[in-house]
């Protein structure tokens, strides 16, 4: 019985990979928007939300993604607030994935030099306006390669939706090779995808970073 | 007429990082159109005083007073402080990402609100003044040391500051570079600007300075005319006019 790997079987996966790709844009646009607020929480003036948003990264970095999944899964349908697992791996990406864009992008306006921000400041702009038009755009070139880095992890990471039964790219395999028991065939598969999904990428952040490594030059004073 | 009272006064300025004193008791005035050259060696209080005037760093007491605003009042307003100083930068520090007029039109815009399309005319107009029209479009990568240290100087004349600071513009440039943007320092001395400049060019210093001050330890060691670099009082500026030699 099982019988053997037909085109519904790759229709399945191939839908698989767009859950995939679905739960990976929600982590980058969610995350991105709590790692944007962060990052700037992080290098506020007031000394209280820079502390409470070092705690924030602090408490994510050090809570596995499979953790944070089961709380927002399990955990709130227990405390009587039951989420589907498209919201529970939303959210939990979110959070997890804020939390390292809010320290990449963190580091990178500290790497603006400092200069900058006194010569904007001696011009007389509001620190507003010095954030805007003078941090950011450096910081934002200087962020490129790690962050477009950083989204291979996200894509990777996805999988672990599967163990709130969010059917995704792995958890489409594991559902096949159920009925197939073919677990090399079929995870070779799911790899395969995972890589194609994941190299070119990889291969963009590299280039973005040989690019920058040219660039940075220009945000250095001679 | 009325006596106008000068535009800076440092009176008896008082400021530590930490256990070290910079500036032990500093007192100067700089009158409108004067042109106050600040020597000493390294670590004496200068830049640290010029930095105090722009209320880049805090006083620990004493008065400091630029265009009748009290600097080192907790409630300044510190954005109407900064568009009646300009000040330029040992590293120039021009913005990479924008362009040399976009670097000259963002304070005038977003400051004061002025329009873009009369933004850039200012910026054409200062760029003249320090030589630099062809440079409009070019970004600051594209520019010479001397040329990106003329397009600051510029961009600080465009928010029409009443007094110029000027913290050892040259000392990243090499003697060349270094001639053409004391030219333009030079021309401004001529047009009146108030400029407090801090330099380790002495011939320079001797050449635009009306008043000098010279700080030893964090203190005004000697003071007077651009005279005193020729005939010095103290043994200690004729030991450092003499080395500057």
């Amino acid at each position: 019985m099982g019988g053997s790997l037909n085109a519904n079987h790759l229709l399945f996966l191939g839908q698989g990979a767009l859950w995939t790709i679905g739960l990976s844009a929600i982590a980058l646009i969610g995350g991105g928007l709590v790692g944007f607020l962060i990052a700037l929480a992080r290098v506020s003036p007031n000394k209280l939300v820079r502390l409470t948003s070092g705690a924030y990264v602090q408490l994510v970095q050090g809570t596995p993604l499979l953790v944070i999944m089961f709380l927002g899964f399990f955990g709130l349908a227990a405390l009587g607030f039951p989420m589907t697992p498209l919201a529970a791996a939303g959210a939990s990406l979110t959070i997890y994935v804020g939390a390292y864009f809010g320290e990449i992008w963190r580091g990178c306006i500290q790497s603006v030099p400092r200069p900058q921000w006194e010569a904007a400041e001696g011009l007389g702009l509001s620190r507003t306006q010095r954030m805007l038009k003078v941090i950011l755009p450096q910081a934002v070139r200087i962020a490129t390669p790690p962050t477009v880095g950083f989204m291979v992890q996200i894509i990777k990471n996805t999988s672990l939706a599967s163990v709130v039964g969010f059917v995704e790219l792995a958890r489409s395999g594991q559902i096949i090779n159920n009925s197939l028991f073919e677990p090399f065939l079929i995870y070779a598969i799911v790899a395969v995808i995972y890589f194609a999904l994941c190299f070119p990428i990889s291969l963009l952040s590299r280039r973005l970073e040989r690019r920058m490594g040219v660039g940075r030059a220009k945000l250095m004073p001679t | 007429m009325m006596q106008e009272s000068p535009l800076v006064v440092l009176d008896r300025v008082y400021k530590s990082f930490g256990a070290l004193k910079v500036l032990d008791g500093v007192s100067f005035s700089v009158g409108r159109g004067d042109v106050l050259v600040l020597i000493g060696r390294s670590g004496s209080g200068k830049s640290t005083a010029l930095r105090c005037i722009d209320r880049f760093e805090k006083i620990d007491s004493g008065e400091i007073h630029v265009c009748g605003r009290r600097v080192d009042a907790p409630d300044i307003d510190l954005r109407a402080l900064r568009q009646d100083v300009g000040i330029v930068f040992q590293s120039y520090n021009l913005f990479p990402h924008l362009t040399i007029a976009q670097n000259i039109m963002l304070a005038p815009v977003s400051v004061k609100g002025m329009h873009k399309a009369a933004a850039r005319e200012l910026a054409a107009t200062m760029l003249a003044k320090v030589g630099l029209s062809e440079k409009l479009d070019a970004y600051p990568e594209q520019l010479s040391g001397g040329q990106q240290q003329r397009a600051a100087i510029a961009r600080s004349l465009a928010m029409q500051p009443k007094v110029m600071l000027f913290d050892e513009v040259t000392s990243a440039l090499d003697p060349q570079l270094t001639g053409e943007v004391l030219k333009v320092i030079e021309a401004l001395a001529a047009d009146g600007m108030t400029m407090v400049i801090v330099t380790h060019e002495m011939g320079f210093a001797r050449g635009i300075a009306r008043h000098v001050v010279f700080m030893h330890e964090g203190k005004v060691h000697e003071a007077g005319t651009a005279s005193i670099l020729t005939t010095p009082a103290t043994p200690e500026l004729a030991q450092f006019v003499g080395t500057g030699l």
